[in-house]
């Protein structure tokens, strides 16, 4: 990983594209928006990771803080206008890769890493309570369609449950064949990835893909588009075992809109302001920006308006890179998720609709800490989904 | 902890402040090739009266501060020379428009980036004079290095376009410019009194520290485009400007030379920029530019190209991104360029040098001309790429672009905001009784010296 990055990083010229959307209207960079020093800002990190690599200044905990407190949201790589732009988060993984070998990672980072490892969730919860949320929804067996991989926040946190339990009711409604891995489900390992522990990272690959195999599962529905992104795009990495298996992975999303206009899914009328948040790893990293859309303009009563920054444009809530747990870029106003909160509540929307369980989590703290409990509610499209299902 | 560090946390909050290796390391350098420097500290300040409270704090403890803009001017002039504080103006970013009076006034810290958003959103019948630098270069460090921008053409150095100032003098008082200093209003940076702004621009932060500027804003037509004359004789681009300025109808005019893609090697292209509230206006512009240059169009000497809708965005982006991509041409991700504000008519002497110089130092090249104020000057970029990778082409770049400043000046140009070598330069030239008199100016306003040290010290 080292010669990767190592031998292309000088080549940032620290313009500063990166810290804009395409309009410039506000700082797109979550951490430079946070903190406002350069240092802070793509070009910034990438000069630093140049001169640590170069000895001209040495490791220290505050260094590593501004390599983690990125939120790998890709901004940077859409905006950057040099030829080198779509390789910047493999250059930021790579360095903090290395600073994993050398175990100079920030406090944070590394109880992240040892929940995950000792318990399979970086919420550092019991296994036996994986599927505590699941209340009756039944394990995959080979034959399914779908295998729904929830996730650990889909699986632990409060507000994760919600969007889980939601999506597992549309689901049903709608006649799909589905189950889950119940407590034998393992970290889909995204955020381990981002955060640069790859011999973690390729146990976890591993073992997702032997229990997938060992099921013959064919589709997996991801209710995170962190672990969408990892299962379509990394894993394959750590697939020399499995040269003849494959399975396509799906996010909810796009089932979802495929239920509706197949008319597996009817819905009635649910009248509110909604606006949308395009996560990172669905929008930027996966360029799936309509079905969410689709969705939401498909429920009758539903009025659809846009935030100023949306789709490739759209400002990360802050919890990327395992921000959703260790929360590098909390404190005060300038916070992304405090920010991004503020955006939405302009837009004159009572409901910011999410697709991402770490939206979903990040704000909803955002929301109280705004004191906008009662002006805005966050909601997972899965859960605006069921309220609105139709009982006839 | 020392005295300074806690006092500065006093002042702008302790997120505000730092005095860390990560930022001292990348606040003590910029992307150009001036040698780095680090500052003792970096400190984000939100108003004018912090700004006032650490001046104050400088003078007494006689610590140097340099007010940063977004530090791409790419000769130095923001690396702190002796260290002391680095003020980073970000944080002071209101921004006020008087739309009868077309004017803005912007804090310190407000980007053109900013500003360009903000008069897309609430004010589209208006524009500003938008730079080639990135989005993140602050209005005030552009006006403050004389900078220039697409209106240039038509309106003269962005500097030109400054409607007022609000300035903390390096003793720690405020003080306004021009008409806001006797009314609310802030239409002139000076007439009809004495200009006192020329004490404050050009002068890279040695005098002040300007917490806000006024900035004329000119009509925003509804249409724009851009027209490409392209011809292989350096010799006729003065003649081809002066007919192309005295039709009085183009926005703004660029030659641009380079050795790459070959289907332009020795051929100068010139962009034409033109703008109208509808497509018979621009069809009139286009008319006068083609009759303006019918002499050599029938000479076979040049001729409009077609400009496909390929290019035509980029061409046409405000700003352009092309200038930044020029740095990583050559997977090196670093560029500079000698910038002299020169006599049009030595264009062809100055294009003769830049390949010279890049041919005997073995350095890609390109070079950007821009018309300035009407066709009284232009400025003529020598830009060379380097490797940050690899110091030997980082040290020819320097030395080419060293002689390419000789050369200029040689030439009658004047260097656009020169390093601290070309300062010297420009200085040893300079009338001896300018020079003194900027040295008592400087002196009266700074009396400790903590602005900017090392830049335009007139010993």
């Amino acid at each position: 990983m080292t010669q990767d990055y190592a031998s292309q990083i000088h080549r940032c010229f620290r313009c500063g594209y990166c810290k804009f959307p395409t309009d410039y209207s506000s700082l797109n960079c979550p951490s430079f928006r946070r903190f406002r020093f350069d240092s802070y800002s793509t070009g910034g990190r990438l000069w630093l990771i140049y001169a640590w690599l170069r000895n001209e200044i040495d490791w220290s905990e505050h260094l590593a803080e501004i390599l983690y407190a990125c939120t790998t949201c890709k901004n940077c790589v859409e905006q950057c206008p040099m030829k080198f732009s779509t390789d910047i988060v493999d250059w930021i993984v790579g360095a903090r890769s290395d600073m994993v070998e050398k175990g100079r990672i920030p406090p944070q980072v590394a109880r992240f890493f040892e929940a995950v490892h000792g318990y399979g969730n970086p919420l550092k919860l019991l296994r036996s309570d994986r599927a505590a949320w699941a209340d009756g929804t039944k394990k995959y067996e080979p034959g399914d369609e779908y295998l729904f991989y929830v996730g650990c926040l889909g699986s632990y946190d409060e507000n994760g449950q919600k969007m889980a339990r939601s999506l597992a009711d549309v689901l049903s409604a709608a006649g799909v064949s589905f189950g889950i891995l119940g407590n034998e489900e393992e970290c889909c390992g995204n955020e381990v990835y981002m955060l640069g522990e790859m011999g973690l990272f390729q146990t976890l690959a591993e073992k997702n893909n032997q229990q997938f195999k060992e099921l013959s599962v064919t589709n997996i529905v991801t209710l995170s588009p962190h672990a969408y992104n990892v299962m379509k795009n990394n894993y394959h990495q750590f697939g020399a075992d499995f040269a003849e298996y494959h399975y396509t992975v799906y996010h909810y999303t796009q089932l979802l809109y495929g239920l509706i206009k197949e008319n597996k899914i009817r819905l009635s009328n649910n009248k509110a302001k909604v606006t949308y948040q395009d996560p990172c790893f669905l929008g930027r990293y996966n360029q799936i920006y309509d079905e969410p859309r689709q969705i939401l303009q498909s429920i009758p009563g539903i009025e659809l308006v846009e935030m100023e920054r949306n789709r490739e444009n759209s400002f990360c809530c802050g919890g990327g890179s395992g921000n959703f747990v260790m929360d590098l870029l909390a404190g005060g106003k300038d916070s992304p998720s405090r920010a991004r909160v503020r955006e939405a509540h302009d837009t004159g929307a009572e409901v910011l609709a999410v697709a991402c369980p770490s939206c979903l989590t990040m704000f909803t703290d955002a929301i109280k800490a705004e004191d906008l409990d009662d002006k805005l509610v966050v909601k997972g499209i899965s859960q605006i989904v069921k309220e609105s299902l139709s009982s006839k | 902890m020392s005295d300074i560090y806690a006092t500065l946390q006093e002042i702008v909050g302790k997120d505000y402040v730092s005095n860390q290796a990560e930022e001292r390391y990348f606040y003590g350098r910029d992307p150009g090739l001036m040698p780095p420097h680090e500052p003792d500290y970096v400190v984000m300040p939100r108003t004018t009266e912090e700004v006032q409270e650490i001046i104050r704090l400088a003078n007494k403890e006689k610590v140097a501060v340099v007010p940063k803009g977004a530090g791409l001017s790419l000769t130095g002039l923001v690396i702190p020379q002796i260290g002391g504080i680095v003020m980073d103006m970000k944080r002071m970013e209101g921004i006020e428009v008087n739309e009868a009076g077309r004017y803005v006034i912007v804090e310190g810290g407000v980007t053109h980036a900013a500003l360009k958003s903000h008069l897309q959103k609430n004010y589209p019948h208006l524009r500003h004079s938008i730079p080639d630098s990135p989005p993140i270069a602050t209005i005030v460090a552009n006006a403050v290095i004389h900078g220039q921008g697409r209106l240039t053409q038509q309106r003269g150095f962005n500097s030109d376009m400054v409607s007022g100032l609000e300035v903390v003098l390096p003793t720690g008082e405020v003080c306004r410019i021009g008409s806001c200093a006797v009314s609310s209003y802030w239409f002139s940076k000076g007439p009809p009194m004495p200009d006192l702004s020329g004490l404050f621009l050009g002068w890279f932060g040695t005098t002040g520290v300007i917490t806000r500027l006024g900035m004329k804003l000119y009509p925003c037509k509804k249409m724009r485009d851009v027209m490409l004359y392209i011809t292989d004789r350096a010799e006729l681009i003065p003649d081809i400007i002066r007919k192309l300025s005295h039709t009085e109808m183009m926005e703004d005019i660029v030659v641009s030379c380079a050795p790459l893609p070959l289907r332009f090697k020795g051929v100068f292209n010139m962009l034409v920029y033109i703008t109208g509230d509808s497509e018979e206006e621009l069809e009139f512009k286009r008319k006068m530019a083609w009759d303006a240059l019918r002499e050599y169009f029938e000479s076979r000497d040049g001729g409009f190209m077609g400009v496909s809708p390929y290019m035509k965005p980029s061409l046409l982006a405000m700003p352009s991104k092309d200038t930044t991509r020029f740095a990583d041409v050559s997977k090196g991700g670093g560029f500079e360029y000698s910038g002299p504000i020169a006599p049009i008519e030595k264009y062809p002497q100055y294009v003769k040098k830049l390949e010279e110089l890049a041919s005997k130092y073995n350095l890609f090249y390109s070079s950007a001309a821009r018309v300035i104020d009407g066709g009284h000057s232009m400025m003529f970029s020598f830009s060379y790429t380097f490797n940050r990778a690899d110091p030997d082409t980082m040290n020819r770049a320097k030395t080419a672009l060293d002689e390419a400043a000789e050369f200029a000046l040689d030439e009658g140009g004047v260097i656009w905001k020169p390093n601290l070598n070309e300062q010297r330069m420009v200085m040893e030239r300079m009338d001896p009784n300018t020079l003194k008199l900027l040295g008592k100016i400087k002196q009266l306003l700074d009396p400790n010296g903590i602005m900017n040290p090392g830049n335009w010290e007139a010993k």
